[in-house]
């Protein structure tokens, strides 16, 4: 495993960054490598667990999560991720906040159109992640960077 | 002697005796129970009490032969009754039916007592008491089972409306009949159990029926055909069966695709599609 | 590097994916697959996901890549196994694969390419 263990810092302030009252513990990681998307996999899914969320809202968060951390690395120029516990006195839920220094997008609307085409085209699958959570927001500027923040309750 | 002067004469003894014949009774009765508290002995001897009243008319007018007639109309109903208030305290249907079956006990001492100058008319009153107790005694139970049958179709009911019913029609093949309305959260839970069935029986093929859902709305359409996508990818393939012409019509508006989707006008033609599939038929024996 | 194992059943490719794989080890599969198939003038390709609780939509697009590579070569490709929390999740995020054929389990995946190359 390369790289180092501690996140390098983004310099995007994204208000989607700031702290929130909600939030009960975070943990920052790395996304820089292959390795670093499947550490993430293997971290989200651990706090699904905890989270006591069904196999199948465990799948969805964790498959979402995959996506979203492979945009950082490949057009995000690699950044970091923050996992945060959150709640909100009544349910507990999992808040991913994926940021970078990238060239940011241009055209959110188009990027949250469906990325996946059927001749192989490298869409970005905003959509698709999105259909996967409960809550979605996205953050971008150009030339600055991008920030995407996902939430999963347990219901 | 004819069967009506024996009838006659025994009901003429059972109201003459009454009183003792009960007491036997229920001293039996008391002696082989295990419920010994005060409330239940009085229901006990109330029981009693009710039956041997009505035994002596129902026996005149209505023979030995059947308890169907109107004759034994009242007795029935009281039995029914007593039967119902002994299974709401947890008597068995057995115990209901000893109830009855003990009385001959008490009956075949009075009518020996009383006819033991008559051996022949002893012989046919004791076969004749006997046989009529047994179809009473019977009766409890048939009325038992009534009930039972009837609390386990309600529980059914209920079950249908909470559980997910995957059925397996045949090998390879399983049914998921939806009855009632769908919501979004219950079509979910309905179609991930039947997908987890899909693996655990190893089925091909998966047929939908909806003959027993009224309506269909934007989001269960949704949901119906992702499963069928989900299933087509975990290597099982759907079949809807069942659409009915109002359900067809809120598909087509709400331009849900159903082209690679087979579909069936009932569950016997898309179980036949699907045999075809597996690769079995049904033949009917020349 | 590490790279998945791939094993030859007669003119069948069977591969079992058991780990969690990252982008370059799912590459490294798409390249070692096509030169087998031609190496072993493979008929058939059988890909086992049952024991992956993960499928995204770089491992998706990999596996529809690789059967369309096979079926240049003339092969066909089957996969085998996807557990219903993945299937709901590729569903829900739009990818379906086509192309690619289908089975519950190895076994039927076998009777699947028995019956289309004959």
């Amino acid at each position: 495993m390369n790289g180092a263990s501690s996140a390098d810092p983004v310099r995007f302030a994204s208000p989607l960054l700031e702290a929130s009252r909600l939030v009960r513990a975070s943990q920052t990681l790395p996304l820089h490598t292959d390795e670093h998307v499947v550490a993430v996999r293997r971290i989200v899914r651990e706090h699904a667990l905890e989270l006591k969320l069904s196999l199948v809202e465990q799948t969805k968060l964790v498959t979402a999560a995959s996506e979203l951390a492979r945009n950082t690395i490949k057009y995000g120029g690699g950044g970091m991720v923050v996992a945060q516990q959150l709640t909100d006195g009544v349910r507990n839920g999992l808040r991913l906040v994926f940021a970078d220094d990238g060239p940011g997008i241009a055209d959110i609307a188009q990027a949250l159109r469906d990325g996946f085409t059927s001749g192989g085209g490298l869409g970005l699958g905003l959509g698709g992640a999105k259909r996967l959570v409960d809550e979605f927001d996205i953050d971008s500027r150009s030339g600055e960077g991008t920030a995407v923040a996902i939430v999963k309750w347990k219901k | 002697m004819t069967t009506n002067d024996n009838a006659r004469r025994i009901s003429a003894l059972i109201q003459q005796h009454q009183a003792e014949i009960g007491a036997d009774w229920i001293a039996n009765l008391e002696s082989m129970s295990f419920r010994s508290d005060s409330a239940s002995q009085e229901q006990l001897r109330r029981h009693c009490r009710q039956f041997l009243v009505l035994l002596p008319d129902a026996t005149l007018t209505g023979g030995f032969d059947s308890i169907e007639g109107r004759a034994w109309d009242e007795v029935r109903d009281q039995l029914t009754e007593i039967s119902g208030q002994r299974a709401k305290q947890g008597s068995t249907p057995s115990e209901t039916a000893t109830f009855v079956f003990s009385l001959k006990q008490s009956l075949f001492t009075s009518l020996r007592q009383t006819l033991a100058g008559e051996p022949e008319l002893l012989a046919e009153a004791l076969w004749n008491v006997s046989t009529l107790l047994d179809k009473l005694g019977l009766f409890t139970i048939e009325v038992f089972q009534k009930s039972r049958d009837q609390i386990i179709v309600r529980q059914q009911q209920e079950l249908l409306e909470l559980s997910t019913p995957v059925v397996k029609l045949w090998t390879d093949i399983l049914a998921l009949p939806l009855i009632g309305t769908l919501d979004s959260a219950r079509t979910q839970v309905v179609m991930e159990s039947l997908l987890e069935k899909i693996v655990e029986t190893g089925a091909a093929i998966a047929i939908i029926d909806i003959t027993g859902v009224p309506t269909v709305d934007t989001l269960v359409a949704q949901h119906l055909m992702k499963t069928i996508a989900a299933a087509r990818l975990m290597g099982a393939d759907c079949i809807i069966s069942g659409i009915r012409p109002q359900i067809a019509q809120t598909i087509v508006h709400l331009g849900v695709n159903l082209d690679d989707v087979v579909t069936k006008a009932t569950l016997a033609d898309a179980f036949i599609v699907a045999l075809a599939r597996v690769g079995s038929t049904i033949s009917r024996k020349a | 590097m590490d790279r998945i194992p791939i094993l030859r059943i007669g003119d069948l490719l069977l591969v079992t994916i058991q780990v969690d794989m990252h982008d370059r080890l799912a590459m490294t599969l798409q390249d070692d697959l096509t030169e087998r198939i031609v190496k072993d003038q493979a008929k058939g390709v059988l890909i086992d996901i049952s024991a992956l609780d993960l499928v995204d939509s770089f491992i998706g697009r990999m596996i529809s890549n690789t059967a369309a590579m096979a079926r240049v070569l003339d092969a066909q490709t089957v996969l085998v196994g996807m557990q219903p929390a993945v299937a709901i999740t590729l569903v829900e995020l739009g990818l379906t694969l086509p192309g690619v054929k289908t089975a519950l389990n190895v076994e039927k995946g076998m009777l699947l390419l028995g019956k289309s190359y004959q």
